[in-house]
This record gives C-alpha cells, sequence and structure tokens, in this order.
C-alpha cells in the first residue's frame, strides 16, 4: 500500500532510527515474560516474579504518613491551595530556592552531615537520566568518549551517549578482587583508547555501585580522583543510591574527598543525584546535576529546561525534606528494612548454598550462579537466565546485561516487593537449587569435573535463541499499556 | 597517533561553551530590567511592567475552585493507601493511562470536536520546550534545517537548535498581507536552504501565532500541508495557544485539515501541545507530542525518559482534565476574558493612536510602532525599545528578538498581570505617545 513506502521515504534523524535506545537487546525477554504472566500472591500465585527492577518500595508509608499529616504541603488540599497559583505560574529554572536549600540539606544529611552542599548548585534534571544526560551534553562533543567500569547500569549506552553522540566505553573489572575498580584498570582503560585515538572525556562511576551493592573505599576513591586530575578529565560520579547504604562501611561521598584534596581541580568534579532509590519516588522525576564547576552550573541549569521538576513536586518536597525529624527518622528506618530484607535473601540463599558478593548497599544483591553454568560463556549465561525466567519464574538480570566480563552473575532486586513475596521467591529458588541436586545424585555417580547441574531434559518452555542484538523492533502494540495487572511496569527504565 | 591539543577552558563541550542557548540576545535585556525594579500597585509602582511574559493568568479562580471542590481526587484520596505508592513508582514512559486519555479528550474539546485524537498517540514531555526539542532530535540530523516563519518565539533558537544542532531556515513574511505564510515565501526559503546546501527536513509553524496572537488559516495550512507533502519532508505544528483562541470556531487545526484528508499523507505531520498556556500552568511542565507517525511515537516515547512528567502532576491534571464539566466551562470563560482583554489593550492603544495586527488568539498582541522610529532599521527598533523599557518602564519584546524582518513590531503581553496593572501600563504608553508628538 502507498502509506508505508511513503513511510520509509520519509525519513527521521540518524538518532531515531538508531538503536542506541537500547530497547532491541534480548534482555527485553524477562521483562516480556513477566509483563505476560505477573506475579499476584492470590490471583496469579504461579505467574513470574519480578526481581529486575531496582526500586525501593519498602519505606514509601513513612512518606504517605508525613503527606497526610502535612496537607499545607500539597496545593490540592484546603490548606495548600492557596499557594496553588504561586507554584503552578513558577517556571524559572533556578527551581525554588526552598526546595534547592531542602535538596541540599537532604543530600548532607545522606552523607552523614560531613559534608555541606550549596543550593545555588544544584541544578535539575528529568530524573537521572535526564541528569546523566545533561552533564554529558556539558562535559563532552559527539565523539568523545566517557570510561566506565563494569559491571554497570546498562542504560548508560543510552543516558550518556544517544542523543548526545558521545561513546560509552566499559572496562573490565571482575571477582578476582570482589570486582572493585583499580587504578590500574582505569589507566589500562585510559591507555588504550588514547591509543584507538579516541578523546576520553571523562569518567563514570557509579557509588554505591549498580550492579553490585558496594560501596567505594576511601583509598579507591582518592586513587580515581587523583588520577582524572592528573589526566585533566572529568569525574561525574553518580550517587543516587548514597541513602540505600545498609550496613559498614559507611557510605563515602566524592564531596567527601575532595575536601581533603586540595591540589585537585574542582572543576572537573560533578555528582548526579535523584530521590528515585533513596526515597522511593521514581515516578516524581527528582534528577540533580551538582557540580563544582561554575560554567558547568551554569550551562546546565540552562540545559534544564528541557527536564525541569515540575514546580508542584517542588513544592511538595521542599516541605517534606526540610522536616529534619522526618528526614532523619526516614533514613534511619529506610536503612534498617534494607538491612533485614538483604539478610533474609541471602540468608536463605546461603542455605542452599548460592552465594553472593558481599555489599551494603542498594536494592539488589549480585548474586554468583558460575557453578550452575553449563558453560563458562555468555550462551551458558543466557541459557541459565532464561530457565530462572521460564522455569523458576523470577525475572533477575543476567550480568552480561551489566557488560560483565565474567559469566554466571545475576542481579537480583529485592526491596521492590512485600514479605510473602520475598518467601515465595526464596522457596523457587531452594526447589530449583535442589531439583539439581537431585538429579545429579540420581544420574551421576560421585563427582566428575564437568558435572552439571541441569539436565538437558528440562524442557525450556522458551525457544532458545542466539544472542542476538538484531531482534525486532519493540512496536507498541508489544508493550501493551492495558495488562491487567496494576503493578505492571510495562517498559520502564530496566533498572 | 593522537594530536594532543591544549584546551585553552576547562574542557566543555562546544554545546555548552556555545551562545544558541540565546540568553543574551534583547529578549533577555529587558526581563532583567524588569528583575532589577518589578513593578508592584502598592510598593513599586513606579517600578517596570512585565510585558514580555506569555502567561495566562486571567483564569486561575477557576482552577483553585476546582481543587477546593475536588480534593479527594486531584490528592491521593483521604484513607487511600495504595493511591499514593502506585502513583510514586509509577516512572513508565507511556505515561498514565488516564491523564493521556484526558489530555485527548482536552485537546479534542479545545478544537470543538472538530478533530479526534488518540490517547495511544500522545507522548508525555515536560513541557512544550521540551517536546520542540524532543521532535527535532527525531526529524532531523545535526546541520539539517527546519524551516519557521518569521516573526518566531526567541525560544526557538534555543529549542529546535542547541543541542540538537539543527539549523533555522527563516520563511519571511511581512505586513503586506498581515504575515501569512505564503507558497512562494516556503519555496524561497526552501530554495535558499538548498542553496547554502543545507538539508531541509520539515517546517515548523506556531497556530495561534506567538508572536503575531493570530490564527493560520484553512487556505494556509492547506497550502503548508501541499508544500511538504510535495517536497516530502515533516510538519510541526506547535498549537499551544489552541485554547486562547477568543472565538473557538476561528481556530482550524491541522488535525482538522487531515481528518478531512482521510489521513492521507498524515504521517508527516506532529502537533506540539502544551498546557502551559491555556490552562495558565508553566511551573508543572506538561507538554505533549501527537504524532500521526507509528514510528516518532515509538521513538518519541522512548526519548522522554528524559523529560518524563511528574506523576504527580498527571495524576492532578487527569482527575481534572477528564472532568468534562469544568474542561467546557473553563475553555468557555477563559477565552471570554481573554477577548476582554485583548480589547482592553488595543482600545488602549487605539487611544493613543498605536495600531496592532488584527489578532485573535493568543496572551499578547502585534503592536505596530514603525511610524515612530527615527530611523526604519533594527537599530531604530532597538532604540525605540530601549526607550520602552527605560523611560516608559514597560518590558515588552521587539521583532527583531523574534526575526522580524520588518522593524518597529512589538510583542506586548496582556494576560500576565492585573487589569488594573494593564490600564497603568496603558496610561503610561498614552503619556509617552503625547509626548513624542509634541517633540
Amino acid at each position: 500500500m502507498g502509506l508505508e513506502s511513503e513511510q520509509s521515504r520519509l525519513l527521521l534523524s540518524k538518532i531515531a532510527t538508531s538503536d542506541r535506545h537500547g530497547e532491541n537487546s534480548p534482555y527485553f525477554d524477562g521483562w516480556k515474560a513477566y509483563d505476560r504472566d505477573p506475579f499476584h500472591p492470590t490471583n496469579n500465585p504461579q505467574g513470574v516474579i519480578q526481581m529486575g527492577l531496582a526500586e525501593n518500595q519498602l519505606s514509601l508509608d513513612l512518606i504517605e504518613d508525613w503527606i497526610r499529616k502535612n496537607p499545607k504541603a500539597s496545593i490540592c488540599t484546603a490548606e495548600g491551595v492557596n499557594e496553588f497559583k504561586n507554584v503552578a505560574i513558577f517556571q524559572d529554572y533556578h527551581g525554588f530556592p526552598e526546595f534547592r536549600k531542602a535538596i541540599a540539606k537532604f543530600m548532607s544529611k545522606v552523607r552523614g552531615g560531613r559534608v555541606t552542599f550549596d543550593p545555588e548548585r544544584i541544578v535539575m534534571g528529568g530524573g537521572a537520566t535526564g541528569a546523566n544526560e545533561l552533564v554529558t551534553f556539558c562535559l563532552a562533543d559527539p565523539g568523545d568518549a566517557f570510561l566506565v567500569p563494569s559491571p554497570c547500569y546498562p542504560a548508560f549506552g543510552r543516558d550518556l551517549g544517544w542523543r548526545t553522540g558521545v561513546q560509552v566505553l566499559p572496562f573490565q573489572c571482575d571477582s578476582s578482587n570482589g570486582f572493585q575498580v583499580t587504578k590500574k584498570a582505569l589507566e589500562a582503560a585510559y591507555n588504550k583508547a588514547r591509543e584507538n585515538n579516541i578523546n576520553v572525556k571523562g569518567l563514570i562511576i557509579t557509588n554505591p555501585s549498580n550492579p553490585l551493592g558496594t560501596t567505594l573505599d576511601r583509598d579507591t576513591l582518592v586513587e580515581l580522583v587523583s588520577f582524572i586530575n592528573e589526566k585533566n578529565i572529568h569525574l561525574v560520579c553518580d550517587e543516587i543510591y548514597a541513602a540505600t547504604v545498609f550496613n559498614s562501611p559507611n557510605f563515602v561521598s566524592v564531596s567527601e574527598i575532595i575536601q581533603d584534596m586540595e591540589y585537585v581541580n574542582r572543576d572537573l568534579i560533578h555528582v548526579v543525584y535523584s530521590l528515585s532509590k533513596d526515597m522511593g519516588l521514581p515516578g516524581f522525576r527528582v534528577g540533580i546535576v551538582y557540580s563544582y564547576n561554575d560554567l558547568v552550573v551554569q550551562c546546565a541549569r540552562k540545559m534544564s529546561s528541557f527536564g525541569l521538576v515540575s514546580s508542584q513536586t517542588q513544592h511538595l518536597l521542599a516541605s517534606m525534606l526540610s522536616d529534619e525529624e522526618f528526614v532523619e527518622n526516614f533514613l534511619k528506618e529506610s536503612s534498617k528494612r534494607l538491612a533485614k530484607r538483604y539478610n533474609t535473601f541471602t540468608k536463605g540463599l546461603e542455605q542452599v548454598g548460592i552465594t553472593c558478593l558481599k555489599s551494603n548497599a542498594g536494592l539488589f544483591f549480585w548474586m554468583d550462579l558460575r557453578r550452575l553454568l553449563k558453560e563458562q560463556t555468555i550462551e551458558g549465561e543466557m541459557e541459565l537466565w532464561r530457565v530462572i525466567i521460564n522455569e523458576v519464574k523470577l525475572n533477575v538480570s543476567p550480568g552480561s546485561s551489566f557488560h560483565c566480563s565474567e559469566f554466571g552473575w545475576f542481579r537480583v532486586c529485592f526491596a521492590n516487593m512485600d514479605d510473602e513475596t520475598v518467601k515465595v521467591a526464596l522457596d523457587r529458588i531452594r526447589v530449583f537449587v535442589c531439583r539439581g541436586k537431585e538429579e545429579d545424585e540420581q544420574q551421576q555417580p560421585a563427582s566428575t569435573v564437568n558435572t552439571k547441574r541441569w539436565k538437558t531434559n528440562l524442557r525450556l518452555s522458551f525457544s532458545s535463541r542466539r544472542h542476538d542484538h538484531q531482534e525486532g523492533v519493540m512496536s507498541p502494540h508489544m508493550m501493551s499499556p492495558h495488562s491487567p495487572m496494576p503493578h505492571s511496569p510495562l517498559v520502564r527504565a530496566r533498572t | 597517533m593522537a594530536i594532543e591539543i591544549e584546551q585553552p577552558c576547562v574542557g566543555l563541550s562546544k554545546v555548552a561553551v556555545s551562545e544558541t542557548h540565546g540568553e543574551d540576545s534583547p529578549y533577555f535585556a529587558g526581563w532583567k530590567a524588569y528583575d532589577e525594579n518589578p513593578y508592584d500597585e502598592t510598593t513599586n509602582p513606579s517600578g517596570v511592567i512585565q510585558m514580555g511574559l506569555a502567561e495566562n493568568q486571567v483564569s486561575f479562580d477557576l482552577l483553585e475552585k476546582y481543587l477546593e471542590e475536588h480534593s479527594e481526587a486531584s490528592s491521593w484520596g483521604k484513607g487511600s493507601v495504595s493511591g499514593f505508592r502506585e502513583n510514586a513508582l509509577f516512572q513508565d514512559y507511556h505515561g498514565l493511562l488516564s491523564f493521556r486519555k484526558a489530555m485527548a479528550s482536552f485537546m479534542e474539546q479545545v478544537r470543538g470536536g472538530r478533530a479526534k485524537f488518540d490517547p495511544n498517540r500522545v507522548v508525555l514531555t515536560a513541557g512544550a520546550t521540551a517536546a520542540n526539542e524532543l521532535l527535532t532530535f527525531i526529524l532531523a540530523d545535526p546541520g539539517d534545517a527546519l524551516l519557521v516563519p518569521t516573526p518566531y518565539y526567541p525560544g526557538f533558537d534555543r529549542d529546535l537548535r542547541w543541542r540538537t544542532g539543527v539549523k533555522i531556515v527563516p520563511i519571511h513574511c511581512d505586513s503586506s498581507n498581515n504575515f501569512q505564510i505564503t507558497t512562494p515565501a516556503l519555496e524561497a526559503a526552501y530554495s535558499e536552504a538548498e542553496s547554502m546546501n543545507i538539508k531541509v527536513r520539515g517546517v515548523l509553524i506556531t497556530n495561534p501565532s506567538n508572536p503575531l496572537g493570530a490564527t493560520v488559516q484553512r487556505s494556509v495550512l492547506e497550502d503548508i500541508l501541499d508544500f511538504v507533502t510535495r517536497k516530502n519532508i515533516h510538519l510541526v505544528s506547535d498549537e499551544i495557544y489552541s485554547g486562547s483562541v477568543f472565538s473557538s470556531s476561528e481556530f482550524i487545526s491541522v488535525a482538522e485539515i487531515l481528518e478531512a484528508r482521510q489521513y492521507k499523507n498524515s504521517e508527516r505531520v506532529h502537533i506540539v501541545y502544551s498546557l502551559s498556556k491555556d490552562l495558565g500552568l508553566p511551573g508543572f511542565r506538561v507538554g505533549t507530542i501527537y504524532s500521526y507517525n507509528d514510528k516518532v511515537v515509538t521513538t518519541a516515547r522512548r526519548m522522554s525518559s528524559f523529560t518524563l512528567i511528574s506523576s504527580q502532576t498527571q495524576h492532578l491534571l487527569a482527575s481534572m482534565l477528564s472532568d468534562k464539566c469544568f474542561t467546557e466551562n473553563y475553555i468557555k470563560i477563559n477565552r471570554e476574558r481573554l477577548r476582554k482583554r485583548y480589547d482592553m489593550i488595543i482600545e488602549g492603544l487605539r487611544s493613543a493612536g498605536i495600531d496592532c495586527l488584527k489578532g485573535n488568539a493568543g496572551l499578547f498582541c502585534w503592536m505596530n510602532l514603525s511610524p515612530f522610529l527615527e530611523k526604519p532599521t533594527r537599530e531604530g527598533e532597538l532604540a525605540l525599545w530601549n526607550s520602552m523599557v527605560h523611560e516608559v518602564k514597560l518590558n515588552i519584546s521587539p521583532g527583531s528578538s523574534c526575526h522580524c524582518s520588518e522593524p518597529g513590531w512589538f510583542r506586548v503581553c496582556f494576560a500576565n498581570m492585573s487589569e488594573q496593572t494593564l490600564e497603568v501600563a496603558l496610561k503610561r504608553i498614552h503619556n509617552f505617545m503625547v509626548k513624542k508628538r509634541s517633540e
């Protein structure tokens, strides 16, 4: 029909037709499986449990409680509607001063008061997604590169590179030292890029780490800061999980480090923050760019016009985050609940012989299933992953989606479900692992070097596909907005 | 081998150090004058009156009344536990279905039901600023151009060009035919781009027009549609002032024309809308892209991840805009009040001996001061503007900041102040003109 051929002739931009949006990857299979068959304790107890979404649902009741007790903070209530007009017309890209002050204070509290933040440096972004893209637009040109230690957040490729044209270059960290970033690895990556004529503009780190759930120690941070200072490249620290630290060691922010490093050029240091993880408010789109570079603050502020925080939301949060008592209690309680949830899971897994990377932060743990792989390759990992989704019915995220060079690691989110669901998830894992052990014992005498943990007679209800990035475009009708389950995530940020 | 080039400054991007953000233009200098000395009825009656800000403040009482009467629906409800939770967690880039439905229905109402909108084609962005930039990223590559009729909204220089690297090639319009867009002007702009080896990817119009304050006529829309079809390029119709047309029947949306053509060739058309002007809610950052092109919808939706609307705000507006009784009443009363303001300012200017372009929409009028320029040049215009800002103490926007090819035109906003303040402004203009005539 004429329409189709006309559509193909009517070109869109290169950015539009590229696939740097990242949605063509095979990792969407897990999401699809969840969307098609989402777990519900009563309506669908056999459904897939969502453990691929790094959300913090454990402490929303505290926030709700505050909102109920503070009707004035909302412009929709009788008590607060008198502020409606002032709030509704406020589109100044500086943001409400009260909002900036409250955010600066909150950021400081999250760091135990060990550092203070200047409200004049607070710039808004459309969530951390918007903030990361915004700061990249300020720091790098198309073709420039940012280094990032892997395993890393899968959407960095999109956030830092899709519309900016900047390259995102992951460099490997592995389990030999608990996946810690080392100056050696960073330097090697930097040199390699330079040898290939790539203009490295900066380094981006996530601290606490997604997907590892670990925090960087002071010495490593100092090394990283010294390195970027020496090479005169930028350092972007994505600290969006700062308040999810639930165990020692304490969180050390780059902001603290530079206080004791007088010689460092502060124009190279930029922090990205958000309330999506620490407070569990991803819907509110509160992203923050905090730069120590005046020019970047000025430029970023102008650019923030493309992704300001709704004044209604600024108004509510300005009030909430200035309530010092509430904030202190929230941070303490949230930490406690995360610790409890983490312990429940890791202990439960230990009982069936599954270990995780020792971590102290985040909304997930980094699970080690290397010994369950048929082969230590990406195909092996993907095969195991498909079994976990389709047989065990858990949507977890395979390490390869985080650019992890070692196969067999999986990120498992634990803060986006209630206690009942936790039990079900643990039970399923136990059953799966034990079934593997049983069949092992039945079929193989003694131990052999290549003991396989599950047998080929386990039906793969999912036809195994090759690891193929060219798989079908995600057209709108596949992401049905009409999912029967109210919590079905559709296509959210894959984090 | 890499050649090391010493960075003279601190090594920011080219985009960061460019001036395409546009804030050094005189459009903003007037703002500074206002910021330094803002008018206040009681505390600063001789301050600068802000007439450079296209805001709609005439109908807030209607919104406030709605909220007072419906606080349950618009907030998260009293005892409801799941309402807040679900909303706070909702970051799906499709947006709340209830909100998309409400937006589609509101857009239909604004067009008097003369066009239908499918909620599944509504893509949400944080303001029209983001929507226009996002569409540009999708429709054009760096170095390509969009054709934009002059005079146009000064912010387009930033929104369409800054981070995208896309150029604007002007479609020249002038007062000989009330600044309407003509096919020869379209062709001339296209040829101009061609001669500079620049690839034209689309035409972007604002309808009703900012700064003209007038709707685009049906025949002109038809011509534009035919033109973009002939050239096989896109058409973006920025219709953010559609609800500010004084008389509903006078606004013709490109959506109506497409419906009349049974949507033939519609995949090249994209509409931008927002609640910042029609509802007077610029702080809430509510923009939408409505595209007839499936691929654009999908891609725009993905890109909107960088600029989603706060779920809290989506929730509030979903409830407000799906109340058809409320919206119908609002649209009607808002139109009437804007018309009243418009009549007031036109009459006031006329009695001061000043003519304006005949307008029928928007939050501003397009005032003709060309007879009063010392020199019929841009410098003459800026000199007069300087007097307006610093002597008459009115911040109005000079036509040159809108890339108007004829000097002497000024955009004057009338909906962002009380009636009393508008009277004060008119009095000042009157006195200024009397003084000028006696000189």
